[in-house]
């Protein structure tokens, strides 16, 4: 009976093993099952979602032409205080002021990606971009101004 | 003034004739965490776990004190990351409670749907650890095979595989994604047919039984009163599922089973898990192709402000109760708030489970727990 046992139990072991075996050997011999993607050497087709979020930009045109008015709704939705808005004053051709984003400064290490931001932004100048390869040497790399240098708003925005 | 002198903590009688004192953690790889467990044995047998906590103690209640009702729902998917989605929509939940905010069909639709989505994610993940806390490795990689559809739906629809933050108060933060349908549909079609490669590795694994079949017992009583809920709870054969009790968004409109097992030991708390991903196949399968065409977002205030007032929501997390407390006096930021969250209460009763085992069981004891550090120590 002991014997019977144990000789019943060898077996059960090995053929629970085979089973595994089967399954792992059935993936090697087909490698296009298999959905590990190998990351630095795949860069070049690598699709990323596009609604990822890696960091906020501000899209320009080819004017070099935003939509940001300078409005600090952002920094106002923004939880961490990523972002700060610095704001001038131009002239317009009729000779008043008129209020102007002149630097909009964001902070990505301080940046949880939460898209605030964006949904708070009224005229859209803001977007999250899928770019997750944010690893530098210098921490102060990571502070950006948004606005391009000579970029302005684009007109019919207020 | 501080006391240099003070004795912070007595050692002198845990030390005792016979007893070694064993610290498991903060970085033991089989802990899923900062947790560190003061393990008292004798020979090779638990006399007392003492849990100590704090190693990521973040201060989210404080720091939710001074953010507004916009804000803070973000915060909530750093505590319990595994079901970061949920914690997010009790948060929602309970504003659009307090405020009596209208929320769309459709919004409740794909909330729940990406919720059960999200539990599913967690089981995968928790039954890949689990396992391999009993040292099978392969089936980690089998559970990530599916988690990883499922992450990718996130990823399409939410922009983030892990904290989402996709809910705001009235609705979502933005459409679901065109493919989202195909997506979920394709995915329950590979999980039901891959499913079954879980009780070939896991459930019917000899090792696997003997491993977990009567070890940690919790009877319902002392789930009871340790507070434990979720699939802790349920396996003991407490009905505690907040989706069946208390129903939010649609849960009231579909059919599934509350899971209940009565043995109370480490697999039934396994089995109770597995069979909930059924269920919650079972419910994405009656809600994804009858999302309601509309508005993806209520109409809502510009600036939240709660009524003076307490309030508590609750949602059924994958780990179990996670509740809401919030304290408004009238203004735009919380005045106090308070996570109840699911980890905790059932972390309490590990000392009870697993005193007077081998120190072998308490990986199984302690995995089947399900335990998330940053929910613990919020």
């Amino acid at each position: 009976m002991f014997l019977k046992e144990y000789i019943s139990d060898v077996y059960n072991g090995v053929s629970s093993l085979l089973k595994g075996m089967r399954k792992t050997g059935y993936y090697f011999t087909h490698p296009k099952e298999i959905i590990t993607e190998q990351y630095p050497d795949n860069r070049a087709t690598l699709v990323m979602a596009e609604r990822f979020k890696g960091e906020v930009v501000m899209p320009h045109d080819q004017n070099n032409e935003h939509a940001c008015t300078g409005c600090t709704a952002c920094e106002l939705a923004c939880p961490n205080g990523t972002i700060k808005v610095v704001t001038k004053f131009d002239i317009t051709p009729e000779g008043k002021k008129k209020k102007a984003v002149d630097a909009l400064v964001y902070r990505l290490e301080l940046c949880t990606m939460c898209n605030l931001c964006v949904i708070a932004c009224p005229s859209d100048a803001i977007k999250m971009a899928p770019n997750f390869e944010h690893s530098v040497f210098d921490r102060s790399k990571l502070t950006k101004i948004l606005n391009k240098t000579g970029s302005k708003i684009r007109e019919g925005i207020e | 003034m501080y006391n240099q002198t003070e004795v912070i903590k007595d050692t002198s009688e845990l030390g005792a004739e016979g007893e070694l004192i064993i610290n498991m953690g903060p970085q033991h790889p089989a802990t899923h965490g900062v947790l560190h467990l003061v393990v008292t044995l004798n020979g090779e047998t638990i006399k007392k776990i003492e849990p100590h906590l704090g190693y990521i103690h973040r201060s989210i209640e404080k720091m939710c004190e001074s953010l507004t009702y916009r804000q803070f729902i973000y915060v909530t998917s750093r505590m319990d990351y595994l079901s970061s989605h949920i914690n997010n929509l009790g948060c929602a939940l309970l504003v659009e409670k307090g405020m009596q905010i209208e929320v769309p069909e459709r919004a409740k639709y794909v909330r729940v749907i990406l919720s059960e989505l999200t539990r599913i994610a967690s089981h995968e993940l928790w039954l890949g650890a689990m396992a391999m806390d009993l040292g099978a490795f392969t089936p980690f990689f089998y559970a990530f095979r599916e988690r990883e559809m499922i992450t990718d739906i996130m990823e399409e629809t939410c922009g983030a595989r892990l904290t989402m933050n996709y809910i705001v108060p009235g609705g979502l933060m933005y459409d679901i994604h065109p493919d989202f349908q195909k997506k979920v549909k394709a995915f329950i079609t590979q999980f039901k047919a891959k499913v079954t490669e879980y009780e070939d590795l896991v459930t019917n694994n000899i090792i696997f039984q003997s491993r977990t079949k009567g070890v940690g017992v919790l009877t319902a009583e002392d789930a009871i009163s340790f507070g434990c809920t979720g699939p802790v709870a349920r396996a003991s054969g407490v009905s505690c599922d907040i989706r069946k009790l208390y129903p939010y968004d649609v849960y009231d409109k579909v059919e599934f089973d509350e899971v209940i097992e009565t043995a109370g030991d480490s697999f039934a708390r396994y089995m109770v898990r597995v069979k909930e991903m059924n269920q919650s196949i079972r419910i994405i399968e009656q809600l994804i192709d009858t999302i309601p065409e509309g508005d993806f977002v209520g109409k809502t205030k510009n600036v939240l402000k709660l009524p003076k007032g307490e309030f508590y929501t609750r949602v059924e997390t994958a780990r179990g109760e996670f509740g809401i407390y919030v304290v408004s006096e009238g203004g735009t930021t919380p005045h106090r708030i308070k996570f109840r969250s699911p980890g905790f209460s059932n972390l309490s009763a590990l000392n009870h489970m697993a005193a007077g085992s081998k120190i072998g069981d308490l990986m199984a004891t302690m995995g089947t727990l399900d335990l998330v550090i940053p929910d613990i120590d919020r």
